[in-house]
């Protein structure tokens, strides 16, 4: 009956949050994510396998934090641009994880970060191309997707 | 704009502040995109109004009808989700047309496809 449960759930809230919280879009809103379920399933996605997901909130925080930083950091570029120059450099990385759902959120995480650009993922040996606006200093910013996020990114999917 | 005479002083100093915040971001982020030399340092700058940019316009208009109507409104946060997971598509699609044109010019200082001077630090 429920082959996505978290989609389903997901679907249900989108629904009443665009609707609005009634009995009746709550009915409507259940039968649509059941049939989108469905829909969902006969395409037989791979399907994300969660291990600590209580850490999702710490990451959703991380990213708020790292994401408001680096806003200030490519505006200030932009705006003294007349007087300094920025660094801007490519920087490859190696990853450990071959899991689609770390890598998708990790792609999202590093394009939403504006000082940051995932330009090309290689999955022959597993390494990711980034473009850096600002490379202050290349150790700090391997640090930053190795430790801070792919090591949390693997602890929630496994 | 009656209900905006109604907004008590804390409301409209939050929602002011997140406005011209998000405001701001939007316009340095388009001025960015217009200043900066080459294509890859472009890339970065309109980031900035589809993340906080996005975010602080989000924010203030949750704030504002929030208060206004009396009970919480949240359906704003859908557009910042759908934005940010929607962005990369594009992005990704850009910056591959852009890396394939350059290696296929071979334009100085752009990394070719096979490289050899992977720094492995593990």
């Amino acid at each position: 009956m429920f082959p996505f449960p978290i989609l389903a759930v997901f679907l249900v809230l989108m629904w009443l949050l665009l609707n609005g919280f009634t009995l009746g879009h709550l009915i409507i809103g259940t039968m649509v994510a059941v049939f989108a379920c469905w829909a969902m399933a006969s395409l037989r996605p791979e399907k994300p396998r969660l291990g600590k997901w209580y850490l999702l909130p710490k990451l959703l925080g991380m990213v708020l934090y790292d994401v408001a930083k680096s806003n200030a950091q490519v505006a200030a570029v932009i705006l003294r641009s007349g007087s300094r120059r920025h660094n801007p450099a490519f920087l490859t990385i190696q990853l450990q994880t071959h899991n689609h759902f770390s890598l998708a959120v990790l792609a999202i995480v590093l394009t939403s970060t504006p000082g940051s650009a995932w330009l090309e993922y290689d999955s022959n040996d597993n390494t990711v191309l980034l473009h850096v606006l600002d490379l202050d200093d290349e150790a700090k910013w391997r640090d930053m997707v190795k430790n801070r996020y792919e090591k949390l990114l693997m602890e929630i999917f496994v | 704009m009656s209900e905006a005479t109604d907004l008590p002083l804390w409301a409209a100093i939050a929602v002011a502040v997140f406005l011209l915040v998000g405001a701001a971001l939007a316009l340095i982020g388009a001025i960015g995109f217009l200043r900066l030399p080459t294509f890859y340092e472009r890339i970065h700058a309109p980031t900035l109004g589809t993340s906080w940019g996005v975010g602080g316009v989000m924010v203030a208009s949750m704030i504002f009808f929030s208060v206004t109507s009396g009970r919480p409104m949240m359906h704003e946060i859908l557009i910042g989700i759908f934005v940010t997971v929607t962005t990369p598509a594009t992005f990704l699609l850009l910056a591959r047309a852009a890396l394939h044109r350059d290696r296929v010019e071979k334009t100085k200082g752009v990394p070719e496809k096979h490289r050899a001077d992977i720094v492995n630090n593990d």
